[in-house]
């Protein structure tokens, strides 16, 4: 599976570890080291763990981005620190809220999940690719505006890439469909009605 | 204003198309050159005494560049939050930072770092403080709020006599206050009933955990931060930081949720902070939806006790109400006295006592959480009022109907006025259109394994402020710029309250641009983002800026034409002579006029009776344009009060224990209508919240080891597409308030409230009356229920 938790700590990291370890028996963790962006001006830093990066070329929103990686990181974070594409949210960094839905060769995937090495062939396609070259709306993103649909906003970019991809492959779902298809993108906002009226309006005029 | 072009009318927030193109910026979308990131060392422990740190392998590791500690940050009194701790008083809470030049670095570098923890007594119940010689939460107190003493109060035996047979200790409380004769109240009553009941504490979860980034630039700090609120906050982070209000830009162009949690500021944001000051470079804490439940804040629950007097047509003659609120281990927010002014002014009791403590716990930090007590009394009383309701033979419409507020509803112990209220019409409006008579047929009928039920629910929150600044600027490109220092955590509101200014100079709102989202744009000080106040306090406060604007605009036409300034009338962009509207002058020659003439016209004098914040921007602008800029000082008699009306169906599985939400309809008090399709939707999504507060959100800590477990939105459950009706529906009476000049009055919050209420009463319905006195009500709960068995839980337990 394309999870990453295996971010390499270093031989010391016992310390603490080794002095809670008797307050931590119910195997609830404190920590949550596994989550972790490494890039920028590590990579210059010789010698720290975990630091050798490999060029690698992906296909992103049609475009070639070479780019160098390594090899625990996940998609969102290259997306977002190394290829300037912050329009993708992280919002739980650990495949439970969909706020960093991105597609991959047209499937909806949890970037987040995703390590970026393994999608080296793959045609991503994330927020910022939907638009026209001329800023023209895509007819998901159009209907979204439309029916006023976001509130915080933050997970709108995900719903609008589940959209997408439900329409790919159901090109007129029923309400409870696009439901379905989307209920792997949380909204604290609770805008799920209104999203769903931007589904069925894209799904109508597309 | 009798009929408006812009208010009430449908429009296109600003913000819009950047959130569905990617393009809108949260605070962990900035790139500073040279930035670098930082991690926390937080407690594993739920109370502990810190002491030794031993930072030197970490200072060591290549990359790593600072660490900061409690002993580096500014200290605050006790009971507020400190940023960095050495007494950390819940298992998260944050002891130091580092930061390094990537977050693996900075991960590492805390692995590094040995510190000696001394454990100490904990407590995750607040029952559990109180009993005579109970563990305290931290070492000088269990019981604080805000305007509540820290202090240690802690009751004897015999208050704790019943506890297990589902008895509320009742023990000195730390606050009172009655009105009325509560005995006669009882005595004239023809039923009485005494419930006690239980509220969880809940998450906020909002999707964007709150990261925060930070750099200093020539003196000042610039702080991107994730915040319901601009200019309110800003005097809170300098004094959090030691600094002058004047040397902090503070940016939150979007903030992804809030819901309370990111209202007035937080003492987390001071570590990036004072990291970039330590290192001279941009420091990023992204924080960790780990983190989030940890430090991001949660709603208080309690534990409750209350009679209610009612007579026979249902009104209700007295009303005690008892509440030990469990605070977490800080300040945090007085839910349980908001309860109380919320059930007097919801119920209008004849006669009402409340009693209240705040108990300090070590678990997560409170906040306010969208309707903050209003919301959790709602969903423990309204069970009872339908209960009184079956008791006495009468419709539950009708009881909550004629107790119900009119516009000379009364609140709290002073029994003081309120601006208005449109709750009977809401109700009226919401059983027509759900068809509720016709309904009563459906209660408790068998559909398969399924039951169904109808609810009802009401609920209320305050709903406007008074006293900030409204500005606006006309510039030489004949554009009307609407500075806003409201927030934007997806309400619109920001957007919304502005086109007042449009409206009272007739401005189409295609020349109209709202600045906001950033102090260094100059924006007014405005009220916080919090308690569905905005709508009501900035169409006030943009209104006299605009009101302020309009009258210079008639003054220079006056000036350079002829007349009174009253002969002129302002519309379409232009300031006009009435009687030949040909005659005037378009608004981009009144801006240049204005910038010639100087003086108030362009902001170089400006009214005493601004804020200081205010001020600031307004001299930044000054000469700029014909600037409006007014102190909101419009007349005001009472508190605005906001109501809802919620009405579902749902069907109760008896052999699952799932309850599915067939049907949901909101009806909203909350004056004019400014914006009918944003109205919908926050409507619906406070609905959908309530749904999660009734059926599945709630905390839940290993009481062995104050650890929690619902610290993912896997356990903590926050409703999803699946959880809600396919259909939500919505109304407003539409009625305007009384002091607004548009009519307006804030409604963020009470649709959570009466939607909640409304589905825990449709699930009693299906089970025949059964009430579970507990929130939320979880499918455990209501199978043993149907299969008359004991619940799990001893009574009053909670976070279990």
């Amino acid at each position: 599976m394309d999870t990453v938790d295996q971010v390499p700590n270093s031989e010391l990291s016992v310390t603490r570890r080794s002095f809670i370890k008797g307050i931590i028996a119910s195997g609830v963790t404190v920590s949550s080291v596994g989550y972790l962006f490494r890039g920028g001006e590590a990579a210059q830093v010789a010698g720290l763990p975990g630091a050798v990066e490999r060029l690698v070329t992906l296909t992103v929103n049609g475009q070639k981005r070479p780019v160098d990686v390594i090899k625990q990181e996940t998609l969102a974070m290259t997306l977002r620190y190394k290829l300037g594409l912050t329009g993708t949210k992280i919002g739980c960094d650990r495949a439970e809220c969909g706020n960093c839905t991105v597609l991959i060769d047209d499937v909806p995937r949890y970037s987040c999940s995703v390590l970026t090495h393994t999608v080296r062939n793959a045609k991503i396609t994330t927020i910022e690719g939907l638009a026209g070259a001329s800023g023209k709306l895509h007819p998901v993103q159009k209907a979204f505006v439309d029916e006023h649909a976001p509130q915080c906003g933050f997970c709108t970019p995900g719903q609008i890439m589940s959209t997408v991809a439900l329409l790919k492959t159901n090109p007129k779902p029923t309400r409870a469909q696009a439901a379905e298809a989307l209920s792997g993108n949380l909204c604290r906002c609770g805008a799920y009605d209104y999203y769903l009226n931007a589904v069925m309006r894209a799904a109508e005029v597309s | 204003m009798a009929s408006y072009k812009l208010i009430g009318k449908d429009f296109t927030a600003p913000d819009l198309v950047g959130k569905v193109t990617g393009k809108a910026k949260y605070a962990e979308d900035f790139r500073p050159a040279g930035m670098l990131f930082a991690k926390l060392l937080q407690s594993p422990m739920p109370h502990a005494n810190v002491r030794k740190i031993d930072t030197r392998a970490a200072l060591a590791l290549k990359g790593v560049v600072a660490v900061l500690t409690a002993d580096d940050v500014p200290k605050i009194d006790p009971p507020q939050e400190p940023m960095l701790t050495n007494e950390p008083l819940y298992a998260g809470e944050p002891i130091l930072a580092v930061a390094a030049v990537d977050e693996t670095t900075a991960a590492e570098a805390i692995e590094r770092i040995k510190i000696d923890l001394q454990p100490l007594p904990f407590v995750v119940d607040p029952l559990e403080t109180l009993r005579p010689g109970g563990p305290d939460p931290r070492l000088d107190g269990n019981v604080a709020n805000r305007g509540l003493k820290l202090q240690t109060i802690k009751w004897t035996a015999r208050d704790f006599a019943g506890v297990n047979q589902g008895k509320l200790p009742m023990g000195k409380p730390a606050e009172e206050w009655q009105y009325g004769d509560l005995d006669a109240g009882f005595k004239q009553a023809e039923f009485v009933l005494e419930e006690a009941f239980v509220t969880q504490a809940m998450s906020h979860h909002c999707m964007e955990p709150r990261t925060a980034m930070a750099y200093w630039q020539n003196g000042k700090l610039y702080l991107h931060a994730s915040s319901q609120s601009v200019s309110f906050v800003v005097p809170y982070a300098a004094k959090l930081l030691g600094i002058d209000p004047a040397q902090l830009v503070f940016i939150s162009e979007n903030t992804g949720g809030g819901f309370g949690a990111k209202g007035t500021g937080y003492p987390q944001w001071g570590i990036p902070a004072l990291l970039a000051k330590k290192t001279g470079r941009p420091v990023m804490m992204r924080v960790t939806r780990d983190e989030e439940y940890a430090f991001g804040r949660a709603r208080p629950g309690y534990q409750g006790w209350v009679k209610i007097g009612f007579r026979k047509d249902g009104r209700i003659t007295a009303l005690d109400l008892y509440i030990i609120h469990s605070n977490g281990p800080y300040e945090g927010f007085p839910d349980f006295r908001n309860s109380a002014l919320a059930a007097s002014i919801v119920y209008q009791p004849m006669a009402m006592r409340w009693r209240g403590t705040s108990v300090l716990t070590n678990t997560p930090p409170r906040s306010p959480q969208r309707g903050p007590g209003d919301n959790q009394i709602a969903a423990a009383l309204e069970p009872f009022i339908d209960k009184a309701a079956r008791k006495l033979g009468i419709d539950r419409v009708a009881i909550r109907r004629i107790n119900a507020p009119t516009n000379d509803g009364k609140i709290g112990p002073k029994q003081g006025p309120i601006t208005s209220s449109y709750l009977p019409e809401a109700l009226d409006k919401g059983a027509a259109r759900f068809n509720w008579a016709k309904k009563q047929a459906l209660s408790g009928q068998r559909k398969g394994s399924k039951a169904i039920g109808i609810g009802v629910g009401t609920a209320y929150h305050s709903a406007g402020r008074t006293g900030f600044d409204g500005l606006v600027v006309i510039k030489p490109d004949g554009k009307l710029y609407i500075h806003s220092g409201a927030g934007n955590l997806g309400t619109f509101s920001y957007a919304a309250t502005s086109r007042t200014a449009a409206e009272v100079l007739g401005m189409p709102w295609e020349r109209c641009e709202v600045v906001a989202g950033d102090t260094g744009k100059n924006v007014p000080w405005n009220s916080p983002q919090v308690g569905s106040n905005t709508s009501f306090t900035l169409t006030r406060t943009n209104y006299v800026a605009a009101m302020d604007a309009k009258k210079k605009l008639q003054e220079i036409a006056s000036r350079a034409l002829n007349g009174a300034p009253d002969d002129y009338d302002v519309g379409n962009g232009r300031v006009f002579l009435k009687s030949n509207p040909s005659e005037g002058l378009s608004f981009a020659d009144a801006a240049a006029r204005a910038i010639k003439l100087g003086g108030k016209y362009s902001g170089q004098e400006l009214p005493k009776d601004l804020n200081p914040i205010t001020a600031r921007a307004a001299a930044a602008l000054a000469g700029q344009g014909l600037v409006g800029v007014a102190k909101d000082t419009l007349p005001i008699k009472g508190l605005p009060a906001a109501f809802c009306a919620a009405f579902v169906q749902v069907e109760v599985d008896l052999e699952t224990g799932h309850v599915e939400i067939t049907e949901c309809l909101e009806v909203a008090d909350c004056g004019t209508v400014i914006h009918p399709k944003n109205l919908g939707n926050q409507l619906a999504g406070g609905a959908v919240q309530g749904f999660g507060f009734a059926l599945t959100e709630k905390h839940v800590f290993d009481t062995k080891l104050g650890l929690a477990a619902t610290k993912a939105l896997g356990t903590a459950k926050p409703p999803t597409y699946l959880d809600v009706p396919l259909h939500m529906q919505w109304d407003a009476v539409n009625q305007p308030d009384r002091y607004n000049p548009v009519g307006v009055k804030g409604i963020g919050e009470p649709p959570m409230g009466a939607a909640a209420a409304a589905v825990l009463c449709a699930i009693s319905d299906a089970l025949g009356g059964i009430n579970f006195n507990r929130v939320p009500v979880t499918c455990d709960m209501i199978l043993n229920a149907a299969e008359k068995k004991p619940q799990s839980f001893k009574p009053f337990e909670v976070n279990v």
